[in-house]
Parts: C-alpha cells; sequence; structure tokens
C-alpha cells in the first residue's frame, strides 16, 4: 500500500513535467507554421489609381492574390443599385470596383466577360456582377473588398483608412 | 538469465536470440486462411506491392527533386523527366502506383462491403483500413502539390481554403496551414515534408495495425461461414490438408496470391510503359501562376465523387455534405445493424442497397469530371442527395433483416 501510494505519486509527477513538455512543444510547433515575418512584412501594395481606363478590369497582385480593379463608366454609375453603390471606392472622383479576384467559394479566379459585364467562376460554376455582388450561387458573399488605405490619388493595399473601416464595420466586406 | 546452449548451426543460433522459427509460424505457415475465397481476396497483397513501387520510385525521385518553388517544376519537368536516365521510369511508376493504389483501395473496401468483412470481430480491420485510405488521400494530395504546376496550385488553393470552413471564415487557420496568404514557398516545403516523411511514417504504422487487427478475426470467407480455425488448423496439421478448410498462408495462400499479382504486374507495367497519360494532367504541365485560373479545376479522378458531393450545394451545406462523405464509411460496422456477415447477394435489401451505392459512386465520379452546368450539375446534385440518403436509411433497411 505504502509503495502503491508512492508509485502513484511518481507516476503523477512525472505526468506533470510531460504536460508541460507537450504542451510547450506544441506551441513551439504551432509558431513555426506560422507565415514568417517576411511573409507579412511584404503584405502591402500601392495602386496608383490615376491610370485606370474607365471600363476595363486591370488584374493587380496583393500578397500573391489576384486583385480586380474596375473604373467604373458612367453607364455603369447610372444604374447601379443600392446596394451596389455601396460597394464603390472613390477616389478624385472616379468610382472603382476593387475586390480580391478570388471566388469566395473556394478561391478559383472568376474571369471577367466584358459583354456580359459579370464574372463566371470555372470552378464551381458561381457568378458576380460588376460591382462584385453574387449573382449565381455558390458562392456565399460578394467577392471581398482588401483592407485599404486612401492617400491622394494612392491606394495602399494591405492597410486599414476609415474608408474601408466604414465598409467592414457596415459588413459590406468581411 | 536463459538458458543458452552452444549453437548447432546459424539458424539454431537465431534461434535461441530471436525464436525465428516461432515467429514464422505466426506470421506465415501457421498463419490460417479460409480455403472458400477468390482473387478479390488478393487485393490486399497487391497494395502491399503498389506501395512498395511508390516507395522505390519515390526514393529516387527524391535524390533529384527540388522543395523550392523556383526550381520545384523544372527538377521534375526537365532534371528528372529528361536528363536523369530513367528518371521518366521513376515518374511514371510514381503517378501510374498512386492512381493505381486508389483503384485497388476501392476494389478492396467494396469487396469488405459486399462480403460483410467489416462485422463480427473485425471492426478493426475495418476502421484500419479506412485510417489507411484516409492517410493514403493526404499523401496522394501533398504528392501532387510538389511539381508546382497550374493544378499543383490551385489544387493546393481550393483544399486548403476547405479549412476556413465556410461560414466560420477561419481564414486564420487557411494562412497557419499556408504559411502564407497564398500557397508559397512554406507551403511547398511542409507539403513535402508530409509526403516524403510524415505520412509514410504513419501510412506504415497503420499498415502494420491492419495486418494485426486481421490475426485474430482472420479473414473472411465468400460463403460468411464461421469457421473454428484452431480445429481445422489441427485437422491441417494432423495430415487431412484436403479435408481441413484452411490453408496456410505461405506458401498455400501465397502462391495464389502471386499469380493474380503476376496478372497485376502485367496491367501495371502495359499502364506504366503504354499508357501513363491518365496520372499526368496536362494542365499541370504549365507552371503555377497564382494569377491564372486553370478554365477547369478537377481533382484526380480517385476524389472525384467527394468532390462532386461538394459541388452542387452552398459553401456551408456543401462543406458539410463533404465531411459527412469523408467519415461516413467509417461507422460502417455500426450502420449496418444486421449481423450476417455474408455475401450481399443474400441479404434482400442490402444487395440492392450495395448496387445502388456502387452505382452513385460511379456516376458521381463521372459528374464530378464534367464541368458544372446544365444537366451535369443536376445528375451531380441527385446522384449527392442519393449518396447521403443511402447512408442514412441504411440501419433501417439492415435492422429487420432476416438471419442467414
Amino acid at each position: 500500500m505504502h509503495n502503491n501510494s508512492r508509485r502513484g505519486f511518481m507516476g503523477k509527477a512525472f505526468g506533470a513535467v510531460a504536460g508541460v513538455g507537450v504542451l510547450g512543444s506544441l506551441v513551439a510547433m504551432k509558431k513555426s507554421w506560422d507565415p514568417l515575418p517576411s511573409v507579412r512584412a511584404a503584405g502591402f501594395t500601392t495602386l496608383d489609381m490615376s491610370i485606370y481606363k474607365e471600363g476595363e478590369l486591370i488584374t493587380e497582385q496583393w500578397r500573391g492574390k489576384p486583385v480586380f480593379v474596375l473604373k467604373k463608366t458612367a453607364e455603369m454609375i447610372e444604374k447601379q443599385t443600392e446596394s451596389q453603390e455601396k460597394r464603390d471606392i472613390i477616389i478624385n472622383g472616379s468610382h472603382f470596383m476593387v475586390a480580391i479576384g478570388l471566388c469566395t467559394h473556394l478561391g478559383c479566379i472568376p474571369a471577367y466577360k466584358v459583354d456580359e459585364e459579370e464574372f463566371l467562376c470555372a470552378c464551381h460554376g458561381g457568378k458576380f456582377d460588376w460591382s462584385g455582388e453574387v449573382t449565381l450561387l455558390p458562392p456565399p458573399r460578394a467577392l471581398d473588398i482588401p483592407p485599404f488605405k486612401i492617400e491622394g490619388n494612392n491606394m495602399i493595399l494591405g492597410e486599414i483608412g476609415p474608408e474601408f473601416k466604414a465598409m467592414k464595420d457596415s459588413g459590406i466586406t468581411l | 538469465m536463459a538458458n543458452f546452449t552452444k549453437a548447432t548451426g546459424i539458424k539454431d543460433w537465431l534461434n535461441q536470440r530471436l525464436a525465428i522459427e516461432k515467429v514464422e509460424k505466426v506470421i506465415a505457415s501457421e498463419y490460417w486462411i479460409p480455403k472458400n475465397i477468390n482473387f478479390l481476396w488478393a487485393m490486399g497483397m497487391i497494395l502491399v506491392f503498389t506501395f512498395k513501387m511508390l516507395l522505390i520510385s519515390g526514393i529516387f525521385l527524391m535524390m533529384y527533386y527540388q522543395p523550392s518553388v523556383e526550381q520545384a517544376f523544372d527538377s521534375v519537368n526537365y532534371t528528372i523527366m529528361r536528363e536523369v536516365d530513367f528518371g521518366w521510369l521513376w515518374r511514371h511508376v510514381h503517378a501510374v502506383a498512386s492512381s493505381v493504389t486508389f483503384l485497388i483501395m476501392y476494389i478492396h473496401m467494396f469487396t469488405g462491403i459486399y462480403y460483410g468483412s467489416y462485422k463480427k470481430g473485425r471492426e478493426m480491420i475495418w476502421i484500419s483500413g479506412m485510417l489507411l485510405f484516409i492517410t493514403f488521400s493526404a499523401a496522394a494530395f501533398s504528392g501532387y502539390m510538389l511539381p508546382w504546376g497550374q493544378m499543383s496550385y490551385w489544387a493546393g488553393m481550393v483544399i486548403t481554403n476547405i479549412f476556413s470552413l465556410g461560414g466560420l471564415h477561419m481564414d486564420g487557420l487557411v494562412e497557419w496551414i499556408r504559411g502564407d496568404y497564398v500557397p508559397a514557398q512554406a507551403f511547398l516545403t511542409r507539403f513535402y515534408m508530409l509526403h516524403v516523411l510524415l505520412l509514410p511514417l504513419a501510412i506504415i504504422g497503420l499498415m502494420g495495425l491492419h495486418f494485426a487487427a486481421l490475426r485474430i478475426p482472420h479473414v473472411n470467407n465468400q460463403d460468411g461461414e464461421e469457421i473454428d480455425f484452431d480445429a481445422e488448423a489441427k485437422k491441417y496439421l494432423d495430415g487431412d490438408k484436403k479435408g481441413s478448410k484452411v490453408m496456410r498462408f505461405a506458401n498455400d495462400f501465397l502462391s495464389k496470391d502471386m499469380m493474380v499479382l503476376g496478372i497485376f504486374l502485367i496491367f501495371f507495367f502495359y499502364l506504366v510503359f503504354f499508357n501513363y497519360g491518365f496520372a499526368l494532367d496536362p494542365v499541370n504541365m504549365d507552371k503555377a501562376d497564382g494569377l491564372i485560373t486553370p478554365k477547369h479545376i478537377y481533382p484526380e479522378w480517385y476524389f472525384l465523387w467527394s468532390y462532386e458531393i461538394l459541388r452542387p450545394f452552398s459553401t456551408n451545406v456543401g462543406l458539410i455534405a463533404f465531411g459527412f462523405a469523408q467519415v461516413i464509411y467509417l461507422f460502417l460496422p455500426w450502420l449496418d445493424r444486421s449481423s450476417n456477415a455474408v455475401a450481399a447477394s443474400r441479404r434482400g435489401k442490402f444487395k440492392i442497397w450495395f448496387w445502388v451505392l456502387l452505382i452513385d459512386m460511379i456516376v458521381l465520379t463521372a459528374m464530378g469530371k464534367l464541368p458544372p452546368e446544365g444537366i451535369f450539375s443536376t445528375i451531380g446534385l441527385v446522384a449527392a442527395l442519393v449518396f447521403i440518403a443511402l447512408w442514412i436509411i441504411l440501419p433501417f433497411i439492415t435492422m429487420n433483416e432476416k438471419k442467414v
């Protein structure tokens, strides 16, 4: 009996030591898989917004992801609905659709069909209109708008400015 | 201390120290296999062979492969395919063997389902087998990343996005898995590690468990006969080899196994030398580019059925359906409420269930390959719903099955 309780104590003592070790190594393993500081530091892109042509979709790159930039035509601005308008980013009087060019379903790049003025995702058939809103499932939400900050004619992707914050708070983007 | 005597020869010397004769009996000459089986019982040994082929060809590929985003594509498509003597052979063997492993695994699985070889003490065989299927799937996926072509990149993008778990938006988890915002260097190197070390280790361990799980219940037979292995083994050892219902694993059963393996080998090397194209997707012959999605992304044929269960639904429902499809086979021993461990042909409604499931899997596979448009998405949706319905009704149709 005396022996048993001593063995029990030794077992528990070992368990405590091993438990600390296991927890510590799990933390180290988790942290080792985090994106590296160099990867995080490269996560900012500055776009000069004065060079885009109306009605022409340009694909930029930010954090390795494609970013769609579409300067809206007067006709588009004219006909857009209230919810489409809320997604507008206005820089020096020009209206832009800026969105991460990855389908919100599983991340394929939707292709822009100029004639239909819409995006079609070839992976699972999802469709978005020219403002980035979903018109055909399965995508669960409109194209995501990357965090941005406006400085004069420039748009800095990766930084959070007041315009982006307002969009995020009102639930227009994630 | 154990009593060691002067050895009479090398065999005796080893026997005293390692009990090799006893080990040989346990794993080969006195491991008893029923006589009433057919060629479908050879699939396990074929899988051992295909795994061996993957291991050997993989070792040679590893010697020239460069796990870096700049060099990976060229190290496979130029160095291995053009410069290394017989490099093409290792790559074709590796690609064909991975595809064929899944083909044989599906035959092996559906043989088990058909003959009810997952019940009455054989549950652990089934579970370890399904765990092997899951680890092999992970190994196949991680290996598919390594040539760093367009399909590698975009399959990596789509599959890792699944971990954001739809409406839960766990983008942090996805970035953690990738080590970057998109699949990039960190992603390629960690999947390389998984593919060449961690997953093969897990597979070898699980194969040990799979064999060990077979040891006590023994393999099933095609008549669902409950054999008293001790009594039949005694009969065999007493000289009544003809009257006994069992035979030795080695060399009796193994000789039949090798016959089937021989036929398989002809088929396998026919594919390797003359028809390897199906295992090497042409889209993956373009280098990975994060700014161009291929027109139509689809997985290798062996994942198409579960991909098709994900595809026709909205994100959250699709993910739940997909998750369901991934794990439901594991629960087969408990969802099948009947105690009949016999061929499906003698089990009434279960017979229909089995063939509908098999056909549904084939339909899902075919639809998964086609673009998600028009009539194909409708057929895909129906097939996905049938798959889910089949598993839900299984307990009810087997509950009142007559004892055979």
